[in-house]
């Protein structure tokens, strides 16, 4: 991995400064069984596509964003900081929805 | 022996510098390489073969081939005819039993052959299975380039340095420096690699030149390292200009490793930068135009052509190159004796298109020239000059001069003396694809990384398969295009090591200091029991600063604490602290500490040593998903902090501080604001060694004030310092839980019985679904104590038994002088998890008697904290 992410506070830097969280999942309200329980806490779409994915400047400013990256090529499309939901509750993170499980 | 000045010539003829060959010194001029600087001397054999020591000299002069490997200043594989002169350096031949001139192990040459055929190592040695290690032995001490310097001390600091540029040109020969100055007079930020020897720059150029200094590879993302010696430039440009050139390519003929058998741009380099003779007699015999310019080179210098072969017009079907003690003599063209000592080969040029290849382009054969050419470049990424092909006609020579019944080895390969008969064995094996072959053969794989081999290899291959050179086509092209120093990919070593503000003090009272994450804290002062024992009976004081420490402040402080912790924290008054414990959402258990509330918006909280930096992360982040209106402020380093605690801890705070600190106060997880001994202070009383204590916070720069003012106070009561180890034994007692200790990254709250902190009435918080199902499922492991029957400590790790079968671990176990009995804390079955329950566990080879305890060793009420 050596390419450029762009922190959305300080700009293009090397991947190196930053803390990688994964995709974005969708936390859900209240799971109802532990299937949606565990899908929830391991399982991941790990598409070959643009993915949402969490980011950390740890070596930086210290701000959480969101990049959507193509993790074919690792080419970064965007960057930006959170916005606030508009859910009420406790909402989890955002996200596109939640990958059904494999059969059994 | 010099020649007079040459025009172009590198030397200062006025300095001498002076170098040591074998111990011996060795007399060069300002502007000399060591391989200069020997030759000069009088020095043909520069090194011995890797694998039959076979005599090698001079080949190209630019440090593409592994000719010219030395010992330099203790670092193996140095390449000398690159390498500059400095005064002093010391110079030794590598791989020798010997000398250079005389090599013991050179016998493998002679007798060696029918034995070490290629892949010999895969199918030798092996029987009898008792002898390898007499094998290994005799392999290791010949196996290999150059030796390590175990003992040395390390004299290099490596740094790296990240770079931007607009345009970056790696190559500065012609073609490079030309597309540098158009570059430059359009965009900005122009910056020139080269790697030399050829520099051809000025000083006065608009950009800047970096030299002698070698990409070695284009990597994702256009990354370029750069080896310049002692430091790596990390390099991204908006557009890189591949200006490589091209790599002049040897002909395969037997005795084509000779001494004297020299590249053209070897000879060139000898002649026009250092001014020394090549040789006396030379035969050139060339595939192309440019190898021609060498003659006027060689006349220039006063050597004798006594021939020129150009194989574009003249047809030769067999070389064979003849020497006596390694060194050329003579050389046959088609059975016709030429004498020389200098034969000057070339069978074209090669673009050296490697860090092409890497960037992404792709490879083509060009059948009319020989030659692999690269296509379909990436974007912005150029190439210009030789490397992207223009490398002057020339014919395509012959896979080999190899004629029927020539008798001398005819090498493919010189880094790992691979010969054309091997290369056929090869294939007749079955290793019928060239990546396989490259691996069973090694040919590429030496220390000239295919510069010199990989073209005629893959000529060879498609002769002996039948086959073109395009069906065979190439191997990967891999970093590093040339060997680089491990040290400068390591880096500057960086051990962060953080130290608290009362750290001198700590040193000055003899205390033996242990690692904690990146912090160094005091183990003890000398008796970790007797430390744990003053604490009991009077008073003692740790340096806690290494804690970490945040503030949590808005007006959703409360909540975005309730959500994170399972604990409860709307309903705590101002002044009041609760312990909390921080999971993951699949339950996990994280980290742990104290959380004190402020004020009604106002948050205290406290970290384990090394979780503070993930716990603001992993506050942080969940915060970017809820948006509560909170602020988090990591004060861990600006704050210092110091227990004190022991019975008489009290009287010593009274003395300190105007602050009513009777039980009624400040009592048990109480926080209050006061001066101590002037110095504005946050009070926790809390009570993790299981006295009496005040945790004090402060700013860090009355680290040492305060600690001296305690110590000079404290003398009255015998104040004792004490490290993390009797603070160990001391929480034992107690039977609290150390985070990363007593439990790991699979643990649960539940589980390591401490139901308390979860508080099920809260809608929802971070892990709460993982627990419940905790609850549902049933435990299947608890943290309990223990303690032994007799006084042995097990070792923490050990394991828990019963009926012969493992059970559980121990995770903490110390001798408590206080108890007078050992003591630990361990995983076990939940049935076992019962105050009372007999265990058993493994110490060394013997199963020792104990028994589970759930309620704290000391002070099970807690009257000592409460007091």
């Amino acid at each position: 991995m050596s390419f450029l992410l762009s922190c959305p506070n300080c700009g293009p830097r090397d991947v190196n400064e930053f803390h990688y969280q994964g995709e974005v999942t969708t936390r859900p309200n209240s799971p109802q069984t532990f299937r949606e329980l565990t899908t929830y806490l391991y399982f991941r779409q790990n598409v070959a596509d643009v993915q949402r994915e969490w980011w950390y400047h740890r070596f930086g400013c210290e701000v959480w964003f969101l990049a959507e990256r193509d993790t074919r090529t690792n080419e970064v499309l965007k960057t930006e900081l959170p916005r606030p939901p508009e859910r009420a509750g406790m909402p989890g993170p955002e996200a596109p929805s939640i990958p059904s499980p494999p059969a059994a | 022996m010099r020649l007079p000045p040459q025009p172009h010539e590198r030397l200062d003829r006025s300095e001498k510098v002076v170098f040591y060959y074998d111990g011996k010194p060795v007399e060069a001029l300002a502007g000399d390489t060591l391989g200069s600087a020997l030759f000069a001397s009088g020095r043909r054999i520069f090194s011995r073969s890797f694998k039959y020591h076979r005599p090698r000299g001079l080949l190209c002069c630019s440090g593409s081939c592994a000719n010219c490997m030395m010992q330099v200043d203790g670092a193996p594989n140095i390449r000398v005819c690159t390498e500059p002169v400095r005064s002093g350096m010391r110079v030794e031949a590598q791989n020798v039993l010997g000398s250079l001139e005389r090599d013991v192990l050179s016998a493998t040459d002679k007798f060696g052959g029918p034995f070490t055929p290629v892949g010999f190592y895969y199918r030798t040695m092996i029987r009898p299975r008792r002898a390898w290690p007499v094998y290994e032995k005799f392999l290791r001490s010949v196996a290999g380039l150059g030796k390590i310097d175990k003992h040395s001390d390390r004299q290099h600091r490596y740094d790296a340095e990240h770079r931007r540029a607009g345009i970056l040109v790696i190559g500065g020969g012609r073609a490079g420096m030309q597309a540098a100055r158009e570059a430059s007079a359009q965009a900005e930020h122009v910056v020139v690699v080269d790697e030399g020897p050829d520099h051809i720059y000025g000083s006065d150029e608009d950009f800047e030149v970096l030299a002698p200094a070698r990409a070695v590879g284009i990597f994702e993302g256009g990354l370029v390292p750069v080896d310049a010696g002692r430091i790596l430039y990390r390099f991204r440009a908006e557009q890189i200009i591949v200006a490589t050139g091209a790599l002049e390519q040897p002909l395969i003929f037997p005795g084509n490793d000779l001494v004297g058998v020299m590249l053209p741009g070897g000879v060139r380099r000898l002649v026009n930068l250092w001014s020394l003779k090549p040789g006396d007699r030379a035969v050139v015999i060339t595939a192309d135009e440019r190898a021609l310019s060498v003659i006027g080179d060689l006349e220039r210098a006063g050597t004798e052509v006594a021939e020129v072969v150009d194989l574009r017009e003249q047809k030769v079907r067999q070389i064979v190159a003849s020497g006596s003690f390694g060194q050329v003599r003579g050389v046959e063209l088609d059975g016709r004796p030429v004498d020389c000592d200098l034969l000057v080969v070339s069978g074209g040029r090669q673009p050296a298109y490697s860090l092409l290849s890497q960037a992404g382009a792709r490879v083509e054969y060009d059948p009319s020239r020989g030659i692999f050419v690269p296509t379909d470049l990436p974007e912005n990424i150029e190439a210009v000059g030789a490397v992207a092909g223009d490398t002057g006609p020339a014919v395509v020579p012959a896979a080999t001069y190899n004629g029927a019944g020539s008798k001398g080895k005819c090498f493919v390969c010189i880094c790992e003396d691979v010969t054309d008969k091997d290369v056929k064995r090869a294939i007749a094996e079955g290793f019928d694809s060239i990546e396989l072959a490259k691996r069973y053969t090694t040919v590429t794989m030496g220390p000239c990384q295919g510069k010199l081999c990989h073209l005629p290899s893959i000529r060879l291959y498609a002769r002996e398969n039948e086959t073109d050179e395009a069906t065979i086509g190439t191997t990967t092209a891999r970093p590093p295009w040339a060997p680089i120093e491990l040290g400068l990919l390591a880096g500057r070593p960086h051990e962060p090591e953080k130290l608290t503000s009362m750290h001198h003090r700590h040193a000055d009272l003899g205390a033996k200091v242990m690692w904690t994450g990146a912090w160094k804290r005091p183990h003890s002062y000398g008796d970790p029991g007797d430390e744990a024992k003053a604490v009991h009976d009077s008073l003692g004081v740790i340096d806690v600063s290494t804690l970490g420490k945040l503030i949590v402040r808005g007006p959703d402080a409360a909540d975005f604490l309730e959500r994170i912790y399972p604990n409860k924290f709307g309903d705590m008054k101002p002044g009041r602290i609760r312990y909390a414990v921080l999971g993951t959402d699949a339950g996990r258990i994280m980290d742990d500490g104290t959380v004190g509330r402020l004020s009604e918006e106002d948050f205290y909280v406290t970290t384990t040593s090394t979780g503070a930096e993930g716990v603001i992360e992993w506050f942080e982040w969940w915060n970017a998903i809820w948006h509560l209106d909170v602020e988090i402020v990591n004060l861990t380093g600006a704050l210092a902090a110091v227990n004190i605690a022991g019975p008489k801890a009290r009287r010593l705070m009274e003395r300190l501080t105007d602050l009513d600190v009777s039980n009624e106060g400040i009592k048990y997880l109480d926080a209050k604001h006061a001066r101590i001994a002037g110095v504005p202070c946050l009070i926790l009383r809390i009570g993790f060694v299981g006295e009496l204590g005040y945790e004090l916070h402060f700013a860090s720069p009355y680290g040492e004030y305060l600690w001296d003012t305690i110590l000079d106070h404290g003398a009255e009561w015998d104040i004792r310092p004490f490290g993390l180890e009797p603070q160990r034994i001391l929480r034992l007692e107690k039977m609290h839980v150390l985070i990363g200790q007593d439990t790991d990254s699979e643990s649960n709250v539940l589980e390591a019985g401490m139901p308390w902190i979860v508080k099920w009435d809260k809608e929802d918080f971070v892990g709460k679904w993982a627990l419940e199902h905790v609850q549902e499922r049933g435990f299947r492991s608890q943290l309990v104590g223990f303690e032994m029957a007799n006084g042995v400590v097990p070792a923490e790790g050990g394991q828990i038994v019963r009926e012969g079968t493992s059970i559980g671990r121990v995770t903490s176990s110390r001798r408590s002088k206080q108890l007078g009995k050992s003591i630990g804390m361990g995983w076990v079955p939940p049935e076992l998890a019962e105050d009372g329950a007999r265990i058993q566990i493994k110490v060394e080879d013997r199963l020792e008697e104990a028994s589970v305890r759930l309620r704290p060793f000391f002070d099970p009420e807690g009257e000592h904290l409460r007091s």
